[in-house]
């Protein structure tokens, strides 16, 4: 009983972090992002690739999702977001806080 | 320039935080000065090194490789505090009665000293590394002549060790009586929010669930984002907006540390009570 409660939790639990999240593309380019504003789905995790076009780096980061991560420049990186409850989230490219920003609205 | 400056000192004053706290942990050791300048030293070396190795780190742990040294470095400063404060809550008494004879232990000293030291290289590596990189960005962009940028850097610099150093000055006005036992929770705190600045880190990599985030919502009252939620965030950890799994961990990482001191105050206290008989006999 035990083996097998634990081995539907094993399954459930790497289910939720090997399941398909939806993904979507954010790009940085003259410290700005393209698009600055992204609709995901509320209550999913989903998964942002964000590409640094610029020579700096830049700082993703967002009080309200709880992301601080750096992006080198000339990368990609990975940032896990949500579950979301429904509603906006701002972000800034902390480096450029002037004209790096953007929204993701979870519906 | 004053856009920089502002980034600057963000960036510096939780570093200077702590150090201001271990700055005051650690009155009546001695030696303190060499270990926390040699501490200083290590994390602004080990700056430059991370901020150059930014690239690679983020590519580790299929990207994930920044979260994860974030949440490492932060776990070794938690040890470190852990371990003082458990030490602390055995020796700080003998500190604050006679503050020469630990001075005087130097090798018991020393083992302290080293252990806050790592806490303080690791605190102004994780927070240099970031400043480093974001010189480094104005640098390269040509946005801003070199001298301002410097300029700004300096200000920014300056206005962090300020901080620290006002909350460092601060602390030594308590009477030696408290003393001990005001930084003992501070080091406790500091210890417990900077789990829970781990924790988050780890839910940003995906390697934790988040419990339900947020918990709660107080940044209608003190935003993470203003001077006010920067200098909590600092000092206690503070979140406007915590996940569970933070919350979870500044508990679990609290509890043990108080549970340690308890034991260890136990354990020290046990002999000296057999001892005293044995001495009147003679």
């Amino acid at each position: 009983m035990f083996r097998f409660a634990a081995a539907t939790f094993l399954a459930l639990s790497l289910g939720a972090f090997a399941a398909n999240e939806p993904e979507f593309n954010l790009a940085i380019e003259g410290h700005k992002f393209t698009p600055d504003r992204v609709e995901v789905p509320a209550g999913k995790k989903v998964k942002f690739i964000v590409e640094n076009k610029d020579a700096t780096p830049e700082e993703f980061e967002s009080g309200q999702l709880k992301i601080e991560k750096v992006i080198p420049g000339k990368s990609k990186a990975t940032i896990w977001v949500g579950p979301l409850k429904a509603g906006e989230y701002k972000f800034v490219g902390e480096y450029n806080e002037k004209t790096a920003k953007g929204t993701i609205v979870a519906k | 320039m004053f856009g920089t400056a502002l980034i600057v000192f963000r960036e510096v004053l939780e570093a200077a935080l702590i150090v201001g706290i271990v700055g005051a942990a650690t009155r009546g050791i001695a030696g303190r000065g060499r270990f926390i300048a040699g501490g200083l030293a290590l994390g602004v070396i080990g700056s430059l090194v991370v901020a150059g190795g930014a690239e690679a780190i983020s590519k580790l742990a299929e990207g994930m490789g920044q979260e994860l040294f974030n949440a490492s470095i932060l776990g070794i400063a938690v040890v470190m505090l852990a371990w003082h404060n458990i030490w602390m809550s055995v020796h700080g008494r003998e500190l604050a009665a006679d503050a020469k004879k630990i001075g005087g232990d130097i090798r018991a000293g020393a083992k302290a000293l080293s252990v806050l030291l790592v806490v303080i290289a690791v605190a102004v590596l994780r927070e240099g590394s970031e400043t480093v990189l974001f010189l480094y960005g104005i640098a390269i962009s040509g946005d801003t002549s070199a001298q301002t940028m410097m300029v700004g850097g300096a200000i920014g610099l300056v206005g962090g060790v300020a901080v620290g150093w006002l909350l460092f000055a601060g602390l030594l006005r308590i009477p030696i009586r408290w003393f001990f036992s005001a930084t003992s929770v501070l080091v406790l705190l500091l210890a417990a929010g900077m789990a829970s600045q781990a924790a988050r880190f780890l839910i940003q990599a995906n390697v934790l669930p988040s419990l339900a985030s947020p918990i709660w919502d107080t940044s209608g009252i003190v935003d993470n984002s203003s001077l006010t939620g920067k200098v909590l965030q600092g000092l206690i950890g503070y979140d406007a907006t915590p996940a569970g799994m933070q919350i979870a961990f500044f508990v679990v990482v609290m509890a043990s540390i108080l549970a340690g001191m308890a034991w260890a105050r136990r354990r020290m206290s046990a002999p000296v009570a057999h001892a005293t008989p044995a001495t009147t006999t003679t």
